[in-house]
């Protein structure tokens, strides 16, 4: 912008022309000779392109309508305005450094505003601040200007080109008011963010160009740094008289003749005493979260000026504020005709980045889903009726039928336990999420369910056991092709972090990607030490998981670990372990095929009449996570303990150990998680009952010793029952004892060995409990086995 | 002076609309607009008006007139940014300095010395969609569409006399107050060929427009599917851009725009130094060539109106069928239905022969054929029917004259050989390219009802890489979710798809399937040979063909429901089966069960489920259990 295209103000007061209007702002003129003010001068103001690179028109006709329009005005004393807007300089002014000095917010919250004192003004606190550190940029949030001044904050949004100037001088005069003596690089620039008319891309329309406004996005490329020329210096050949001549909506006008000497095209640029201001084109683009289905998303181009350059980078999620602006495109200079399309852009005033923290803790921010009151009234609502559990989980995958344990346990993993800190005690985070695992045979709808969730959680993620790789699970290291730079890219379980990861074919992934799982599943970080990147990230996520039996058919024989052969210190990580078995009755038969039958020829408007919406449970599940933080009552500690202690007598009658502190923590973890879901502060003793049940049912499904039918934890923490492991010594004592009857023979074959054994025993003697007695004598050195034979050890 | 061109001689029943957008011109509150389109509209529904409008799908693109009105029938492969862009303008005569308001809606370049400072100028919202022909589309549908075409031109008085054309362009560019501009070498490479070849127009313009697209090597036109030709085209949509979406298919009537300033735009970027004009630095060169191609090669068309394609077999007419008030509709219907039993004889002996005589897969194969993905239950979707036919021969490229079968019955169809390097290097999940900022397509951006023909007896034995196996994945996603996640580079993005998927393998798919037929061949395998080439031979007569499309594509758009009564006997049925072997029956089965007894009562004709078709069904369904038992203990080493 400059004062000779526009003449924008009317009237002002004779004394302020020359430093507040904010047609001299910025300029040349102002930064040479400083201001007359006695705290100001000497501290050179700094050209602004984010506010005026790009002027939308010069008015020059318009300067006889406006002078009768303003002639006509009654009280022309104090209504004169701006030209094109309703904007008073004085007042504004004015009307800012009350807000300056009297704006307080004892209810914040924002991390910036950590170690103010909130009943004290805070920006006057953020004004000493800058006193101190010497950085002359001054945030503004917009939400506090609404608040105090709505009138402000409306011509603020629009037009913030006329009024962030404005604010710039109103607040320098405060501050050298206040600290003369302070010593700053320029002047203080004024930075609002988070305009309330906060808006997703999409949504933006030909009526914001030239407001102020907030997106959010994320950063998919970033330009290299453009030098841009706010003022071109001219020599001429001749006589050496130079000049200088400033942009003018992006072009700088060659001087033809030298004022001096009256030569034409005598004048030539001299680059470097020019002056360049830093510019840089970002390409941010809309959050999948925002996109309606269907559509692809929407790019927006950013400028960054001056010490926004560089500030974000590809990948970021960014809360932009800034002035959008369009451009008309020339078709060709040579010719008049326009291309009738404008370019759209998006002056940068103020970046934010929304996953700064990510790897540090927990973004709250980001999380912050708004909802209206309305929908908070509605979930409240909900949440009184006693009988919300069921319905949630009933609304849980409405097209899988039954299975309503495993429903309700997903239903819990969904919303997730209290977050606990013991840092300060040196045990570091416990583990808040429940992690369960599905397994049963082939086409038990196990993928369905995993589909289902991975679609209603916002950070959920998708793998499957067979296409993933440890590297594709955790995280890997990239160079960037362009800048050579090493890039941390991250894989399935960090971009989980406080979400989901779906695992579909867990047991179908090889060793070395699942031992990646075991620090994740209970440490929830995860450590990389790749391509000189030494780093711990936070993966804060719940795994659910589905793994089919090896064979093909679940085989009720065998146990749980027999049957998905998965190491058992992976399975003990997991809260909740279901089999989803096809339960053989007749009734249950009947339902399901009403339900199948019904899914096929219902239209979908009866369906959904049954069940609730996708959208309230996304809500809900939301709102619990977000605000809902449950402790435990003293009433459901006791409760939680009686439990505890119940589960370790059922085993210590047989001499097993039946319960371990992991299961308290489970039992915790999915306590609290009930009283999420009734939107209780409190765990209670109801939500203890059920997360005792749900765990019992569990461990029934799958820690049952299908020998003695006993409910066995060791099954899962060990990988074999108790009485397994028993027999297995038995047969070992007894292959020996025969061995040792057998005499001094050095040698026995395999098969011989085997049928005396059978003919011996009392009970039936399998190859495999054979092959594993042979093996556990191995083990003793007692004997070894090769092929078909098997000799004695000395 | 009139400003927008559709002053065609053909299109004179629609003078009456130019009256209005002329009249209309300087007074832009009149809401002229919106009266014109409806009018249009209410037009194009009344009559077989729409066939008088060229199609941009037949006709090259030389033959049409700028600023006239053209329809495309397309997919839309990607959504631009939405742009703003002069809705009304003020220009400045130079020499008279007299003002004048002007529309710049359905324009591309404004009228000269436009004033940027006029506070009349109101600034409007438009989006654009890359638009490509609906990939796959097989020659017979092109073919088909063009006759209708030519028949409908021959029409007295509208008919489309290319001499004529000729001496409307001149006069076009006698009115055009840039000379400049015909100069300009982007006038096309066609130019000359029209002034050539005026009179044999008529006969070339039922041509397939391949001239251009070999002119357009250099530019990569983004077809889903390689080896694609035809225009494509960027739309500028005006209203209601929400309703659309990636991979809909539309016909698209609007304007014809093809300024070449609009290319000139892309060649002076290279020369000027972005230096002094930051507004222009901000795309780099891909995006430019991207989102401003020449105009010659990829032509601007502005929507006026769009008709959703509920499918794209020009036998049938396009109106939907749920509009049951439409008579049209109901003739067809009506006389359809009762043939399509006799039809579906036809077509069963057809396949029957085709399938080397085996009855029972080409039972499935019709159910295949007719499969559409009616419904989605949160994220099931109901309705798919992948079928794996298994056992195909591998001697005299059976599975490739199998698919040219296929071919010449389904509107749109994609042969896709699973051969190592295949899987290895195509491309078949689309990709967002952040550079150029478009969405690169890939073989899976696949328009609804698309048959893909997956060929499985191509692969051999050897190792997958990394985009091998994501390929894989993305073809077992297509499958068993009717869905494909693209890439985003920072986040996929998943979009339904409705694509019948069939594979034609040795032994089982890799692949999931719902359902796994093996071939039984009736032709001893000495014969093979002979009974193969004699496939081919079967002169099927074009209305014996016509009868068989129209047939596959009826009975995918008819209604559907089951009875209360039959709901409960086949839920008995259910029970009896589990109760006397739990294992025989899961309920899985009975969901594919559900879907084979819908099919087989749409193949049949009927939109309710009898009892006589869940029986058949049944039936179908036990037959092709018991050859897959029987198949496992041949093999063995069958899962």
């Amino acid at each position: 912008m400059s004062c000779f295209d526009q003449p924008p103000i009317l009237h002002v007061q004779p004394n302020e022309v020359d430093m507040s209007s904010p047609l001299m702002y910025g300029t040349p003129s102002s930064r040479v000779e400083g201001t007359p003010r006695s705290g100001v001068r000497g501290t050179p103001a700094r050209q602004r392109p984010d506010l005026g690179s790009v002027r939308k028109a010069p008015q020059v006709d318009l300067h006889s309508d406006t002078d009768g329009a303003v002639a006509s005005e009654p009280n022309a004393g104090q209504r004169l305005v701006i030209w094109g807007t309703d904007v008073n300089v004085g007042t504004c002014k004015e009307k800012f450094q009350r807000f300056l000095q009297r704006f307080t917010d004892p209810n914040s919250t924002e991390d910036e505003n950590a170690g103010l004192d909130l009943n004290e003004p805070l920006y006057m606190q953020k004004l000493e601040e800058i006193s101190v550190v010497g950085d002359p940029v001054l945030n503004v949030n917009c939400r506090h200007v609404q608040s105090f001044d709505a009138e402000l904050y409306r011509q603020l949004i629009c037009y913030p080109q006329e009024v962030i100037p404005t604010f710039d001088m109103a607040v320098n005069e405060l501050f050298f008011e206040r600290f003369p003596d302070s010593i700053l690089e320029y002047q203080i620039q004024v930075r609002p963010y988070n305009a309330l008319k906060t808006r997703n891309m999409r949504s933006l329309n030909p009526e914001d160009i030239d407001q102020l406004i907030t997106i959010s996005g994320m950063v998919i490329r970033t330009s290299q740094l453009i030098p841009e020329m706010q003022e071109g210096f001219f020599q001429c050949q001749v006589c050496a008289y130079s000049t200088r001549v400033e942009v003018d909506r992006g072009r700088i006008a060659e001087p033809a003749v030298c004022r001096n000497c009256n030569n034409t095209h005598s004048l030539a640029l001299v680059h470097n005493r020019s002056v360049f201001s830093d510019k840089q084109m970002i390409k941010v683009q809309e959050s999948p979260e925002d996109m309606p289905a269907g559509q692809t998303p929407h790019t927006t181009v950013v400028y960054a000026h001056n010490d926004l350059v560089d500030k974000v980078q590809p990948g970021d999620r960014v809360n932009i504020t800034g002035i959008y602006r369009a451009v008309p495109m020339r078709v060709n200079p040579r010719q008049n005709n326009v291309k009738s399309v404008y370019k759209t852009h998006i002056d940068a005033i103020h970046f934010r980045k929304t996953d700064e923290k990510r790897l540090h803790g927990l973004d709250e921010e980001a999380e912050q889903k708004l909802f209206t009151e309305d929908r908070v009234q509605t979930l409240k609502e909900l949440a009184a009726k006693p009988d919300v559990y069921e319905r949630l989980s009933s609304a849980l995958a409405p097209s899988i039928y039954e299975h309503e344990d495993i429903k309700k346990g997903i239903l819990l993993q969904l919303f997730g336990g209290t977050r606990k800190d013991f840092s300060q005690t040196g045990r570091g985070n416990f583990r808040a999420e429940v992690n369960i695992l599905l397994c049963g045979d082939p086409g038990t709808s196990k993928s369905q369910l995993l589909q289902y969730v991975y679609n209603l959680v916002p950070r959920g993620q998708y793998t499957s056991g067979k296409g993933s790789s440890a590297v594709g699970l955790t995280a890997y290291v990239m160079k960037d092709p362009e800048t050579r730079q090493l890039v941390l890219q991250t894989g399935a379980l960090v971009l989980s972090d406080n979400g989901i990861c779906c695992i579909d074919e867990f047991d179908k992934m090889s060793d070395n990607t699942r031992s990646v799982l075991h620090e994740v599943m209970e440490q929830q970080t995860l450590s990389i030490a790749k391509a000189g990147i030494i780093c711990q990230l936070n993966a804060r996520t719940a795994v659910l998981a589905a793994a089919n039996p090896v064979e093909s058919q679940w085989n009720p024989k065998k146990t749980t670990i027999e049957n998905i052969q998965l190491p058992h210190t992976l399975l003990s990580r997991f809260d909740l372990i279901f089999l989803m078995l096809d339960p053989q009755d007749e009734a249950y038969d009947r339902r399901l095929a009403h339900h199948l039958v019904s899914l096929y020829y219902q239209s979908e408007e009866q369906m959904e009449e049954e069940f609730l919406d996708m959208a309230v449970l996304k809500d809900y599940i939301a709102y619990a996570r977000t605000y809902i933080s449950p402790r435990l009552s003293e009433e459901a500690s006791q409760a939680l303990i009686e439990a505890y202690v119940d589960m370790r007598k059922i085993g210590s009658g047989r001499g097993m150990v039946s319960a371990y502190p992991r299961q308290l923590e489970s039992l915790i973890r999915l306590a609290e998680a009930h009283a999420k879901v009734r939107f209780s502060e409190k765990v209670e003793s109801i939500d203890v009952e059920e997360a005792k049940r749900l765990h019992r049912e569990a461990l029934k499904q799958s820690a049952t010793d299908p020998r003695t039918g006993f409910v066995d934890i060791s099954i899962l923490t060990t990988g074999m029952s108790a009485t397994a492991r028993k027999r297995k010594e038995e047969v070992a004592q007894a292959l020996k004892k025969l061995i040792q009857a057998k005499g001094k023979t050095p040698a026995m074959k395999y098969q011989q060995l085997l049928d005396d054994l059978r003919g011996q025993s009392e009970t039936a003697i399998t190859k495999e409990l054979f092959d594993e007695a042979l093996r556990a004598l191995a083990d003793e050195d007692y004997l070894t086995v090769t092929g078909k034979t098997v000799r004695l050890l000395a | 002076m009139i400003h927008i061109n559709i002053t065609d001689l053909w299109l004179s029943n629609y003078l009456c609309l130019l009256d209005v957008l002329a009249a209309s011109q300087n007074n832009s509150n009149s809401g002229w607009e919106t009266k014109a389109v409806e009018f249009f509209q209410d037009q194009l529904k009344e009559r077989d008006t729409h066939t008088l409008v060229p199609s941009l799908n037949d006709v090259p693109l030389h033959y049409l007139k700028p600023n006239s009105l053209v329809k495309f029938r397309c997919l839309i492969q990607d959504m631009f940014d939405p742009e703003f862009y002069m809705g009304v303008y003020e220009t400045v005569d130079p020499s008279t300095k007299t003002k004048m308001l002007r529309c710049g809606k359905y324009k591309d370049v404004t009228e000269c010395g436009v004033d940027f400072n006029s506070r009349n100028t109101v600034t409007a919202e438009r989006q654009t969609f890359y638009c490509v022909p609906i990939p796959g589309e097989n020659p017979w549908v092109k073919e088909i569409s063009s006759s209708c075409l030519t028949e409908a031109r021959v029409v007295p008085s509208t008919s489309y006399a290319p001499s004529r054309q000729k001496r409307s362009y001149e006069e076009d560019d006698d009115m055009d107050t840039q000379p400049q501009k015909q100069r300009e070498p982007h006038a096309g490479p066609h130019s000359p060929s029209e002034h050539h070849g005026n009179g044999d127009c008529k006969r070339q313009e039922t041509e397939a427009p391949s001239s251009q697209t070999a002119s357009a090597s250099h530019l990569d036109l983004n077809f889903p599917l390689p080896g694609e030709k035809g225009p494509s085209c960027l739309v500028k949509v005006y209203e209601d851009w929400d309703r659309f979406k990636l991979n809909d298919t539309l016909e698209v009537y609007g304007i014809l725009s093809v300024s070449p300033a609009l290319s000139a735009l892309a060649d002076e970027k290279d020369a000027s130094s972005s230096l002094l004009d930051p507004a222009e630095s901000m795309e780099t060169a891909e995006e430019q060539r991207v989102h401003s191609p020449p105009a010659s090669l990829v032509p601007r068309l502005h929507m006026l109106h769009a008709k959703p394609l509920p499918h794209n077999n020009p036998l049938l007419p396009s109106i939907p069928v749920l509009d049951k008030e439409s008579t049209l509709t109901v003739v067809i219907l009506s006389s359809t239905l009762s043939e399509m039993a006799s039809v579906r004889e036809e077509i069963l002996s057809y396949f029957t022969h085709v399938l080397l005589g085996d009855a029972l897969a080409a039972e499935y194969l019709i159910l295949h054929l007719i499969s559409n993905v009616y419904s989605r239950r949160d994220v099931l979707p109901l309705g798919k029917f992948t079928l794996n036919l298994s056992g195909c021969p591998t001697v005299a490229s059976y599975t490739e004259r199998f698919y040219q079968i296929i071919q010449q019955l389904v509107p749109s169809s994609h042969y896709l050989a699973m051969s190592l390097q295949n899987m290895n290097q195509m491309r078949l999940v689309p990709k967002k390219d952040y550079v150029a900022n478009r969405l690169v397509s890939g073989a899976l951006q696949l328009a609804r009802n698309t048959s893909l023909f997956l060929d499985e007896t191509q692969l051999e034995q050897g190792q997958l890489d990394t985009t091998g196996v994501r390929n894989v994945t993305a073809l077992g996603n297509l499958i068993s979710w009717q869905k494909v996640d693209y890439d985003f580079n920072y986040h996929q993005m998943e979009f339904p798809c409705n694509i019948n998927v069939l594979i034609a393998s040795e032994g089982r798919s890799l692949l999931p399937s719902d359902c796994q037929i093996h071939l039984q061949p009736q032709v001893a395998p000495s014969h093979l040979e002979e009974s193969l080439s004699s496939i081919h031979m079967h002169p099927q007569a074009s209305s014996q063909l016509n009868k068989f499309r129209i047939y596959l594509s009826m009975a995918r758009l008819l209604d559907y429901s089951i009875s209360d009564e039959v709901t409960k006997s086949v839920e008995d049925d259910f029970v009896d089966m589990r109760k006397d072997d739990p294992q025989s029956i899961s309920a899985e089965d009975l969901h594919r069960m559900l879907v084979v007894a819908r099919l087989l009562s749409l193949s049949l004709g009927q939109t309710s489920l009898s009892r006589d078709s869940w029986l058949r069904a049944k039936h179908i369904e036990m037959l092709r259990r018991s050859r897959m038992e029987q198949h496992k203990c041949v093999n063995g080493n069958e899962p």
